[in-house]
């Protein structure tokens, strides 16, 4: 099946999440609508308990919503079946969470070919490749660190690089920064960058208006719906100077 | 460009004004482009006039601003001194922001947290160029941490922000 080039990589259509019932219903996600094209960053912000990350979640398939639908290349996902679902979280879909999820026994290497592993990959090609990421990430001479001797900008990187081994059309990322010193943070803003650069999709959930600000596209979020969203791409304000009060 | 930022620059050696251009580009790195050179050697010219800088022809002796030698005088390095001492320090306007907020609610003239909101785009805008531009400069460069205040300063202006959407959004409600 060919595809449109203008097709959404991922796309949400009134996305619902409830929980409880009656006086106690809770309406986590409240009809979202989200486009998400290929190549594209896009964050969430919003305060706590606001849903973005309920709403990482349904995107991603690690839960179902109540209503509405997620397409992940033009393809409903929202209703695969618990196989298909699994198959689709290792195949299209990574996360990469605020406390990395690295295994504290595994090297940064084998941290990174553990997906290709369990996807069937050969123990050789799976450690080419993941040489081969740790390498593009800045990570060359550590692949054999444990994650307790990296820094907590370097365990970020291990994080992604391990997000990106699969090449997924999706990174869905959850709050990266979150315990992150300022150094650290730095780092973390570089490597989306560099991701944006590459061409990698990611949808960011953050309070961090730093990692916001290296979207393309920002949606406030607030009691389960986006209330605005922001185009950051578009002109500059002026002279970088103006903001320290040079020129004038 | 203020007059005694000029002058401290000059406290290190004796320079031409191209050398003093050189060193606040080094200082100043992509902020430094809203810099014109025109008003430096405007403002070396009256600082020569104050008697706080001395200025020597160079060797060929042509008499043009770029061709001397500028060299901080007794009453220079004196002012240089004390503007050293000074505490003064640049103070946000965040009154005008916040009266335009309650101007907007009390006559109906906008939604306070519409206001707020495009506030926030222009000021994530402005975290974004000034981010990017930190990214690009090189290792050790000293504009490098000029840039991390300002992302610093958005950073809390963007803070601000969210407090008083909290504010208004509680106000509406609560009438």
């Amino acid at each position: 099946m060919s595809e449109a080039t203008d097709t959404p990589v991922l796309r949400a259509r009134a996305l619902r999440k409830e929980y409880g019932k009656g006086e106690g219903l809770v309406r986590a996600v409240d009809g979202v609508d989200l486009d998400v094209s290929a190549g594209e960053t896009v964050a969430i912000m919003g305060p706590s308990g606001c849903g973005k990350s309920t709403l990482l979640h349904l995107l991603g398939g690690l839960d179902r919503p109540s209503g509405g639908e997620v397409l992940l290349n033009g393809r409903r996902v929202d209703n695969l079946s618990e196989k298909a679902l699994s198959r689709m979280r290792r195949a299209d879909i990574s996360y990469v969470f605020q406390s990395f999820h690295l295994m504290e026994e595994l090297t940064a290497v084998e941290n990174v070919e553990l997906s290709a592993l369990m996807a069937g990959h050969s123990p050789r090609a799976a450690r080419r490749r993941a040489e081969e990421l740790l390498d593009q990430l800045g990570l060359a001479g550590r692949s054999r660190f444990l994650p307790s001797a990296l820094s907590g900008g370097q365990r970020q990187r291990v994080a992604v690089a391990r997000a990106l081994s699969n090449q997924p059309l999706v990174v869905l990322a959850d709050e990266p920064t979150g315990n992150l010193d300022s150094a650290a943070t730095l780092d973390v803003l570089q490597l989306f960058n560099e991701l944006h650069e590459y061409g990698q999709t990611l949808v960011i959930v953050t309070h961090d208006a730093r990692i916001a600000a290296t979207a393309d596209r920002m949606f406030s979020m607030r009691d389960g719906t986006f209330v605005d969203e922001t185009r950051l791409t578009g002109g500059t304000t002026g002279k970088l100077g103006a903001l320290v009060g040079l020129g004038d | 460009m203020q007059q005694e930022v000029v002058l401290a620059m000059l406290a290190k050696e004796p320079s031409y004004g191209y050398q003093l251009r050189a060193r606040l580009r080094d200082a100043l790195g992509p902020l430094g482009d809203a810099m014109n050179a025109g008003q430096i050697y405007v403002t070396l010219t009256r600082l020569e006039k104050a008697g706080l800088l001395a200025a020597e022809k160079s060797a060929d002796g042509a008499d043009r601003s770029d061709r001397k030698v500028y060299a901080l005088t007794p009453k220079g390095q004196q002012r240089v001194a004390e503007w050293i001492a000074e505490v003064s320090w640049p103070r946000p306007d965040l009154a005008e922001f916040h009266l335009k907020l309650i101007a907007a609610a009390s006559a109906g003239l906008a939604d306070p947290i519409a206001v707020v909101d495009t506030q926030r785009r222009e000021l994530l805008r402005r975290l974004r160029d000034a981010q990017r531009a930190a990214l690009a400069e090189p290792e050790h460069s000293k504009a490098a941490l000029l840039l991390e205040g300002v992302v610093l300063r958005l950073q809390a202006d963007l803070r601000w922000l969210e407090a008083c959407e909290k504010n208004w959004t509680h106000r509406r409600s609560g009438s």
